[in-house]
């Protein structure tokens, strides 16, 4: 009796009513409603609903058609910026595909050709030498040659020539707003707040907006892809800047440094291997939005994908996923080994010597350039030697499909009905009155209560915007998908902790996934279990398993050694070690990965609305569709509250746990 | 040593928290009680310092002392919450912006505990990066920063970044850098503290040499006191952001003002900072084993003295002042009086 008391504390007793009043209501609001008949149990009453959608696609109509700023009007400037970055955009297509040409139409003089397969792979070689070494040159050339020899080259090179235009963009703007933040408090202050919903914002959320004002094309790709490449680029720069050492800055200042010397000689200098990292950063989620940002005619992979989603060609898919796949690797390894490249002496020595591969690349340009004239497969991969993976693909996935057919359905229905649907209809069932008291009381038993008061606010704008039933949907799949992302992401990361070799190779298989573009994962999943929940799930899994193990990994390896070997003094088995030292003292990080998988789920959940999940995400594809902006806005937002929650919480969790180990 | 004072620091404030200024409106000196009740940090409290031409003038605290708030004050890294700098003949604490640039450019040069350097740059572009700050062209700069290196002993190794260097090079490094610009004033902040004390050692003595060579006037903050006593003409002895006692090295040991002074000085080696003439007697003898000079240290003259049987004369400016005898050495060398 007196063991059963102590484990009732009131705080277990609170979980307790709370959960089991949750059930109750869910499983009987029905009967609640019909017993009352009290429709606004159920359903949000139409009449109090807000209609900030409308007042927003109103603003955005006003925007484009009326708004005058006595010298232009709001479509002067977006074209006069849609101008600035066409010029650039349409340099680096005419140099990689098209080639230089006077005159339009029929009239049109070809000047130049494009650069020759052979030249482009000639220059990404270089690069990947400079970068590193011989290792990564090999690597990078070989996945150019990918895209050649499998007949994906046009299609990668829109694809790069939107990444070559928006990473400097993104990343010469996001440093500067950087600098300025950190020079002055009040833009710090400012933008905080928009960086934190810009992160939790989903990307098609901001899409429809830059569809209405810049049209479809890919100038409005590019700008979409800037906007969603630069916060990060913006808060590396202020934490790499804050980092520079303060006696640095005082030696700076003795030294009689103007402000503007400060900057520009001291502080980005000193700072920049960090800012690398946040280079690579924003090169990693320009790839990912290029692709996504196809639905609005970035062209390029992401279209080729997803034609071949739309037409169901299977090898086209896998052909054009792998080649986004490759390109990935490639851009990635390359921006990271120059973030890791310090410190590098000036040769000497004549021109040759001096800059040797610039050289050769000139002289490879203008060999192929000149070889190209008369031979032609110089010039352009000739489609003789292209290879075609598809029908392989085809008859694979057939293969698959057709032998492991029973198998693979055995396990949908089984989670499906095991789990998915229980789940939803739990979460589908809430009234939306208690959903927005329960969400309030949960974050004040945990943070306080301003965050409880902010999160049943929150909750509430959802309900008031009448999307309760998709917000459930996607706290359900989002539930649902974090917890089986972390069921095998946990053990991964653990074992990986454990075992030094093991660990090499799941880590660095993590790293491999987490620079892939969301949109690739949807490519498999969709072949083997087709459209719905269960695929949806699926991708997103795959999506947000990688923090869930690298936070694990990390959390298990970052435990004291003294208190470790104080474990095994005591006579720990190894088990036990694991079970009653590491995995407590691992806690605040193992919450820290459930929060990144929470915020990487949803971001993929959104995406997932390709697969016809019937969430928030749907609804904001659906706007995009429409292009109504403020329906896909205020869907957006409401996927930014319930992401802005869910971190508020698991971080409150954590640092209370810290503070409860001292760490 | 030129008795002309550089630099004149007179009442000087440095309080942190809300309403520090009030504290000291129309030339208050609250306590310490009264800065606690306040919830004021007094880093520095009615600090009077005069710096003279050529000495190297010493401050000594522990940390949290508030000499690194004081020497930042007296650079203007940090601004004085109230008294008056004259620097040069002029109020430093009412020079603009371009006037504090010019002459932290021209004047002043400043060495760090933790050196520092610009990671990114080798050693010469780091030597010479206070004259690119003022626009020198590149040939200039090199010449002089080649110098001032050839100067710390690091010949041969410009080309190397500052991540391929030991600490005490990494530190030489620094010191070529606060020098380059030939600077009238020269701080250097703990700058021997993040060494390992052999290193300590070694550096000391090649600063000691340099100054011997080049005649600065320095302000030298240190935590550690016979750091202090080695080094210093002079040592200002800081606590909680007060100065309790300034003195030279031999008069701190002799007549510490505090008992906080007299814990320092407890364990000093008084050979070390005792001088010939607080020891001598004045003439009595009529034989004479030598002649030592009147500022030599105890301990230098020890070895002579204890071989000699009869005392020895003191001598300043080639006059007799006085004799020392066995017996006043070994008074000091044992401790007593």
């Amino acid at each position: 009796m007196q063991r059963l008391q102590r484990h009732i504390t009131g705080a277990r007793l609170f979980w307790l009513f709370l959960f089991a009043a949750t059930w109750a209501l869910s499983q009987y609001s029905f009967q609640i409603y019909k017993a009352l008949d009290a429709r606004w149990i159920i359903r949000f009453p139409k009449k109090y609903q807000l209609s900030l959608d409308d007042v927003i696609s109103g603003f955005l109509d006003w925007l484009v058609n009326i708004a005058n700023f006595w010298l232009f009007t709001f479509r002067d400037l977006t074209r006069a910026i849609a101008w600035v970055i066409e010029i650039p955009y349409q340099f680096l297509r005419n140099l990689l595909i098209e080639g230089f040409q006077t005159g339009l139409g029929d009239a049109a003089v070809q000047i130049a050709p494009s650069l020759s397969w052979v030249a482009v792979i000639a220059i990404v070689i270089s690069v990947g030498h400079t970068a590193r070494d011989w290792g990564l040159a090999a690597l990078v050339g070989a996945c150019f040659l990918y895209l050649a020899v499998f007949g994906q080259w046009d299609s990668a090179m829109v694809t790069l020539a939107s990444v070559l235009v928006a990473v400097p963009i993104a990343a010469v703007s996001g440093l500067l707003l950087g600098i300025l933040a950190y020079r002055m408090l009040w833009v710090e202050k400012l933008l905080r707040p928009i960086l934190d919903l810009m992160q939790t914002v989903p990307v098609f959320a901001y899409l429809v907006p830059v569809l209405i004002l810049f049209g479809f094309g890919p100038v409005a790709a590019l700008i979409a892809t800037v906007i969603y490449a630069m916060p990060p680029m913006i808060r590396v720069t202020i934490v790499a800047l804050k980092g520079v050492p303060g006696e640095l800055l005082e030696a700076a200042r003795m030294m009689g440094a103007t402000p503007r010397q400060m900057t520009w000689k001291v502080l980005v200098p000193a700072a920049t291997p960090m800012l690398m990292v946040g280079v690579n950063q924003v090169i990693m989620l320009t790839l990912n939005m290029v692709i996504i940002a196809s639905m609005i005619g970035a062209g390029g992979l992401g279209f080729e994908v997803l034609a071949s989603l739309r037409k169901l060609d299977i090898g086209g898919g896998i052909e054009a996923g792998l080649a986004i796949v490759l390109m990935a690797i490639a851009l990635d390894r390359t921006s990271q080994a120059f973030s890791e490249r310090r410190l590098w002496r000036q040769r000497t020595g004549n021109l040759m010597q001096r800059h040797p591969w610039s050289m050769i690349v000139i002289l490879v340009i203008l060999a192929t350039f000149l070889m190209g004239l008369v031979i032609p497969a110089v010039q352009s991969y000739p489609d003789a030697w292209i290879i075609s993976t598809g029908a392989f693909w085809s008859q694979a996935m057939e293969w698959i499909n057709v032998t492991f057919f029973d198998t693979l359905e055995v396990i949908k229905t089984a989670l499906l009905r095991g789990v998915l649907l229980p789940v939803k209809k739990f979460f589908v069932g809430i009234p939306w009155l208690w959903g927005i008291l329960v969400t309030g009381l949960i974050a004040w038993q945990v943070a306080g209560w301003k965050l409880g008061v902010v999160a049943a606010l929150m909750m509430g704008f959802i309900a008031a915007s009448g999307l309760w039933d998709k917000a459930m949907v996607t706290l359900y799949l989002c539930g649902v998908s974090v917890f089986i992302a972390l069921l095998i992401g946990t053990p991964l990361g653990i074992w990986a902790a454990q075992q030094p070799r093991a660990g090499r190779v799941i880590l660095g298989l993590m790293d491999t996934l987490q620079t892939l573009p969301s949109f690739v994962y949807l490519i498999p999943v969709v072949m083997l279990f087709r459209v719905g929940d269960f695929s949806a799930m699926i991708a997103v899994v795959l999506y947000a398993l990688a923090p869930a193990v690298r936070y694990a990994a990390h959390g298990i390896r970052e435990v004291p050694l003294h208190l470790l070997e104080a474990g095994k003094m005591a006579g720990c088995r190894p088990l036990q070690l694991l079970w009653r030292v590491k995995l407590p003292l691992a806690t605040p990080q193992l919450l820290l990965g459930l929060n990144q998988t929470i915020m990487l789920a949803l971001s993929m959940l959104v995406i997932t609305a390709l697969v016809g999940t019937r969430d928030l995400g749907q609804e904001v594809y659906i706007a995009l569709t429409k292009a109504n902006a403020g329906q896909g806005i205020v869907a957006g937002l409401s996927v930014a509250f319930i992401a802005i929650i869910a971190d508020r919480i698991v971080n409150a969790l954590s640092d209370n746990q810290k503070r409860r180990l001292s760490l | 040593m030129n008795e002309s004072v550089i630099l004149d620091c007179r009442h000087l404030w440095k309080l942190y928290g809300m309403g520090a200024e009030a504290l000291l409106d129309g030339g208050l000196t609250p306590n310490a009680a009264a800065l606690a009740k306040a919830n004021v940090i007094g880093a520095v409290r009615d600090a009077n310092v005069q710096i003279y031409q050529g000495e190297i003038f010493v401050i000594m605290g522990l940390s949290g002392s508030g000499k690194s708030t004081l020497v930042r004050c007296l650079s203007r890294l940090v601004e004085p919450t109230a008294g008056e700098i004259e620097f040069d003949g002029r109020d430093l604490l009412r020079a603009s912006d371009s006037e504090l640039i010019e002459i932290r450019r021209k004047k002043m040069g400043m060495v760090f505990q933790q050196f520092a350097l610009m990671p990114h740059m080798t050693v010469l572009e780091n030597v010479g990066f206070p004259l690119e700050i003022q626009g020198v062209d590149r040939l200039r700069r090199q010449a002089s920063a080649q110098k001032v290196i050839e100067l710390v002993g690091l010949k041969g190794r410009e080309s190397y970044y500052p991540s391929e260097l030991s600490g005490g090079q990494q530190q030489r490094v620094g010191i070529a850098r606060s020098l380059v610009v030939e600077p009238d004033l020269w701080f250097l902040d703990e700058p021997f503290s993040a060494l390992d004390p052999l290193i300590r050692r070694e550096m000391q003595d090649e600063f000691i040499r340099l100054q011997n060579i080049l005649k600065k006037t320095i302000v030298f903050i240190t935590h550690d006191f016979d750091e202090a006593i080695r080094l210093a003409d002079r040592v200002a002895v800081m606590k909680d952001g007060k100065i309790e006692q300034i003195a030279t090295p031999e008069e701190l040991v002799l007549n510490p003002k505090t008992d906080y002074v007299a814990d320092f000085t407890r364990h000093v080696v008084r050979a070390k900072v005792i001088r010939v003439q607080s020891r001598m007697d004045p003439v009595t003898s009529d034989r004479f084993a030598g002649e030592v000079a009147h500022d030599a240290t105890i301990e230098d003259i020890a070895d002579e003295v204890e071989r000699a049987d009869t005392p020895l004369k003191v001598m300043k400016d080639g006059k007799v002042i006085g004799q020392i005898t066995a017996r006043a050495v070994i008074d000091v060398l044992v401790g007593r009086g």
